[in-house]
């Protein structure tokens, strides 16, 4: 079968290979964005239907309340609490997690024995799966055993009068408001550490060593390089990593889950437990689903902002 | 590093400074799982005195704890669920996203880089504005308290994610190669199969582990969609289950906890580079 | 083996980028082409010329906008590169690095669901045509870059296909290479006679290899014609400027462009000039010695201080002294005339 005659399609009309190619593009892309349209768009229109009713699990038809959800949760006290708390930890979060990793990703430029140990031990917190981390967070503050209260005792900082924190043995960290706050924040940190660190590190690392060499000839000093060139070129990947850490920061409800359940009496809710205590464990599926509703608007606009600043930060070599 | 034959002060601070600083940051991520480790093997009367040494044994190590996890609990059987569950969602992702990432990288054109960019953006919605919906859903579905419930529901997030790892992936891919194999004489379809395909394996394997971790670390739609104990996966038995009313059983509680995070964390570990070099790309458009 | 006509082929493209206006940009603005059967043509010009886009859009890989692509007699114009029967080369040879040689070349025959007996019998024929025959359980990373190319080359003409397109297949080996490479292809095509597209920018490569050659600009043929025709009768002043190195010198005169090549411009003192050639007063600035020629650079203090070059054997290498004034001269037959607004031949001769 050599030199086989130019085919043509019978029974089709004129060929058309860009047609076939279009069709074939739609053909593989549209089971994934009907399982995305389905499974995310559908329930995300349920939960604006629930917000908008009064509907329990308990199976009773949905009463149309309008906005009468939202409204008595601008009043409720535990709302306002969750509400600014999600913010205030979020943003402690971030600007922890922003230094931190500064500092971590330069440390983590240079070559040294054992590399790949300690860069394996610093990702766990953010590898490890959340709540199993987490369960040694509790451990660790916890009220009677806490190995840091022992250490604390330890070094004389705790347990004995006049000690400067305090005579008790214990502090109690998830069970002291302030300072279950503070632990709160501190898994968070904790936990985002990684990822915001290997994302600057990328950066750091795509920054092309010419452009550090000219800078360096031309004697530029070591603040004068990181403001004029290392943090400009380095903004896009910087706003990526807030980007990742507030949006998995401000929706998550594991850490509050499994250390506080927002206690000491609702003062570490969030918004994201509080909709699933509200809605899940309290059955109240139209409150719970404005409650969790309310995320949206902090979520959409910071993605919407920061990836515009995304683009019109990029910097072109 | 430098081999001089003498080194500044200020050199020599520098290093023990950089040392130091390398050492508190392993120390503040390590330290949970390390205490988690000495905890799983230490006695109970040890244990439960809070004048011992919470971070090395005065007594010797002992299995009971890991003896009571695998004998007295379902840890097992949670460790299969999560098992087969990953199994399951990696298959879905798979069949989704393969085809879905290929047709928005090589043939959707312009419209198919912002496309992209939507798809990875569901990802970023969070489970706790879903899942009360899902909640729904799902038992209207009578997959309540199953494990299929989860399977259905993961794939919500693993192929957004993938999709769009997989979308750098076949960029990677120089366009040649396909028009090569279409001037061969292959239709555009079999020049991804044959072609193409064979080229991105490192990217479906990468996509494998993904799904599989993403998977098994998820922890919000499995808390709200299962409830019996025998149908938990790890991620959610482990916090849930060895707890008695307010009785913590630490010591399995802990070795159960490390157990599982640890295949885990190193297959993470294996991909991460992967997943950060797709989102300087994203940072570079 | 088939013909290959191109009407009227308009190939545009729409500007990319969601901040830059939708420009559309015509990479093929307007292209006749009329390629006999067995022919080699060579589709030369600058990077942005269109010569790629021409090539691809009648491989098929580009869609066209308008006019027409005939392979054969048979409009293509909706058919996928895989129904056209075409084999083509790219630069970076695209082998399959997952496959072996013989994989690689037989990948093709598997299109067509050839058995195994006549696929390893066409194998082993393209395989001995390029000397590869040793190298056929190796994989691509294992080769050299000549060697890559050969195997390229034998893939594509394993089907025996109506055409055979050529992407620069020679800018990725070394330069030493070149010329034996641009040899054996030549040998190649007397050979088998398959009606060939080559495209590159190298003009030597176009003079060496191509029966005719079409001189792309702008997405627009300049002027198609046998090297010889394009080198020495230039349709406009683009392709005068465009071959030759160096091109050839475009002067000012009256209301008229001269233009002569360096080689064609010559001393008083050691040539004989005919009637009716073009004299000129050469101030000559600096000279380059090439080993095989010598460059005199100047320019025309008559002609409002033009520079041009002149390109003399190197055995006259004394004989002009840098810094005076020569008297140098075209042979009347040698001057070729355009003119200065549109660029176009004025003494145009029949092609």
């Amino acid at each position: 079968m050599s030199r086989p005659a130019l085919s043509t399609r019978s029974g089709r009309g004129q060929p058309d290979a860009q047609r076939d190619d279009t069709l074939l593009a739609i053909g593989m892309l549209a089971p994934a964005v009907l399982f995305i349209v389905l499974l995310v768009g559908l329930p995300f229109g349920l939960a604006i239907y629930y917000s908008l009713h009064d509907v329990t699990t308990g199976g009773t038809t949905p009463r149309w309340v309008g906005l009468g959800n939202f409204a008595s949760l601008l009043g409720d006290n535990t709302f306002q609490t969750s509400l600014r708390n999600s913010f205030v930890f979020t943003f402690s979060t971030l600007i922890a997690v922003l230094v931190l990793a500064t500092i971590q990703a330069e440390l983590l430029m240079r070559e040294f024995r054992g590399k790949w140990l300690v860069r394996f031990l610093i990702l766990l917190p953010w590898t490890a799966p959340v709540a199993l981390g987490l369960i040694g967070w509790l451990w660790m503050f916890d009220s009677v055993f806490s190995p840091i209260d022992w250490l604390l005792r330890q070094v004389g900082l705790l347990g004995s009068p006049g000690a400067p924190l305090g005579a008790l043995p214990n502090l109690y960290w998830l069970g002291d408001k302030t300072l279950a706050m503070v632990s709160v924040v501190l898994v968070n940190v904790w936990r985002l550490l990684p990822l915001a660190t290997v994302i600057v590190l990328a950066g750091l690392n795509s920054i092309p060593r010419d452009v550090i060499e000219q800078s360096r000839i031309d004697r530029a000093g070591y603040l004068r390089r990181l403001f004029d060139i290392t943090l400009p070129m380095l903004s896009p990947i910087l706003l990526i990593a807030i980007l990742f850490t507030f949006v998995f920061t401000f929706g998550d409800m594991i850490s509050i889950f499994i250390l506080t359940r927002g206690g000491p009496a609702n003062t570490t809710q969030v918004l994201p437990s509080m909709a699933f205590f509200t809605g899940i464990l309290g059955g109240n599926l139209g409150r719970g689903a404005a409650v969790a509703l309310f995320m949206l608007p902090a979520l959409a606009g910071m993605s919407a902002l920061l990836l515009r600043l995304v683009r019109r930060s990029e910097v072109t070599t | 590093m430098t081999t001089g034959a003498r080194r500044t002060p200020g050199q020599a601070l520098g290093r023990v400074g950089f040392y130091l600083g390398v050492a508190l940051f392993t120390v503040f991520a390590a330290l949970p799982f390390y205490v988690m480790l000495i905890t799983a093997f230490k006695r109970n009367n040890e244990l439960f005195d809070p004048t011992t040494n919470p971070f090395w044994f005065s007594q010797p190590p002992t299995l009971e704890h890991l003896q009571l996890l695998f004998g007295d609990t379902l840890f097992l059987r949670w460790l299969l669920n999560s098992f087969m569950v990953g199994g399951l969602v990696v298959v879905i992702t798979l069949l989704l996203a393969v085809p879905a990432a290929y047709s928005l990288a090589r043939l959707a054109g312009s419209w198919g880089e912002a496309l992209g960019i939507g798809i990875f953006l569901t990802y970023l919605v969070p489970p706790t504005l879903l899942f009360l919906p899902f909640a729904k859903v799902v038992a209207a579905l009578g997959l309540q308290n199953t494990l299929w419930a989860l399977v259905v529901v993961y794939p919500t997030f693993t192929v957004p994610f993938c999709t769009w790892l997989l979308m750098g992936f076949f960029k990677g891919i120089p366009r040649d190669i396909e028009e090569q194999a279409m001037v061969d004489g292959y239709n555009r379809f079999n020049a991804f199969r044959r072609a193409v395909l064979p080229l991105a394996v490192p990217g479906i394997l990468t996509v494998v582990v993904f799904a599989f971790t993403l998977s098994t670390s998820e922890f919000v739609y499995a808390l709200t969609f299962v409830q019996s104990s025998a149908q938990k996966t790890v991620s959610i038995g482990v916090p849930t289950e060895l707890v008695r009313g307010d009785v913590f059983r630490w010591g399995p509680l802990l070795a159960g906890a490390l157990l599982a995070s640890i295949p885990v964390a190193v297959l993470y570990t294996l991909v991460i580079d992967q997943f950060v070099a797709g989102l300087t790309a994203v940072a570079g458009e | 083996m088939a013909t290959l006509q191109v009407r009227d082929l308009h190939t545009h493209f729409v500007g990319t980028g969601s901040r830059r206006a939708a420009r559309a940009v015509h990479a093929v603005d307007g292209v006749d082409l009329d390629v006999h059967d067995g022919e080699f043509l060579v589709l030369l010009g600058a990077s942005g010329s269109g010569k790629t886009t021409l090539m691809r859009t009648v491989a098929g890989l580009e869609k066209l906008t308008s006019g027409e692509v005939l392979i054969g007699g048979q409009v293509v114009n909706g058919l996928p590169p895989n129904a056209r029967n075409i084999a083509m080369v790219f630069q970076s040879y695209a082998l399959y690095p997952h496959k072996s040689v013989y994989k690689n070349i037989s990948f093709p025959l598997e299109a067509i669901r050839l058995d195994r007996n006549a696929t390893k019998e066409k194998v082993e024929w393209a395989a001995q045509l390029f000397d590869i025959g040793h190298l056929l359980q190796r994989k691509p990373r294992m080769l050299s870059g000549g060697e890559r190319q050969r195997v390229a080359l034998a893939r594509a003409l394993v089907r025996e296909p109506n055409l055979f397109l050529l992407d620069e297949p020679l800018s990725n080996l070394d330069a030493k290479l070149r010329h034996t490479a641009r040899h054996e292809l030549k040998k190649l095509h007397h050979r088998i006679g398959i009606t060939t597209i080559y495209v590159t920018h190298d003009q030597v490569e176009a003079m060496g290899l191509g029966e005719r050659v079409a001189v792309m600009n702008h997405g627009k043929i300049e002027q198609i014609g046998t090297p010889s025709d394009i080198y020495r009768e230039p349709a406009n002043t683009f392709v005068a400027k465009f071959m030759g190195s160096p091109a050839m010198n475009l002067v000012k005169r009256g209301d008229e462009l001269l233009g002569f090549h360096p080689e064609n411009f010559l001393p008083v003192g050691q040539f004989e000039p005919h009637a009716g050639a073009a004299r000129f007063s050469f101030d000559v600035s600096g000279v380059e010695d090439l080993g095989s020629d010598i460059l005199l650079y100047g320019s025309l203090p008559e002609a409002a201080g033009e520079e041009v070059i002149a390109k003399l054997p190197a055995r006259l290498a004394g004989s002009i002294e840098v810094g005076r004034e020569h008297d140098f001269f075209v042979q009347p037959a040698l001057v070729k005339r355009f003119d200065p607004s549109s660029g176009k031949r004025l003494d145009a001769v029949a092609s």
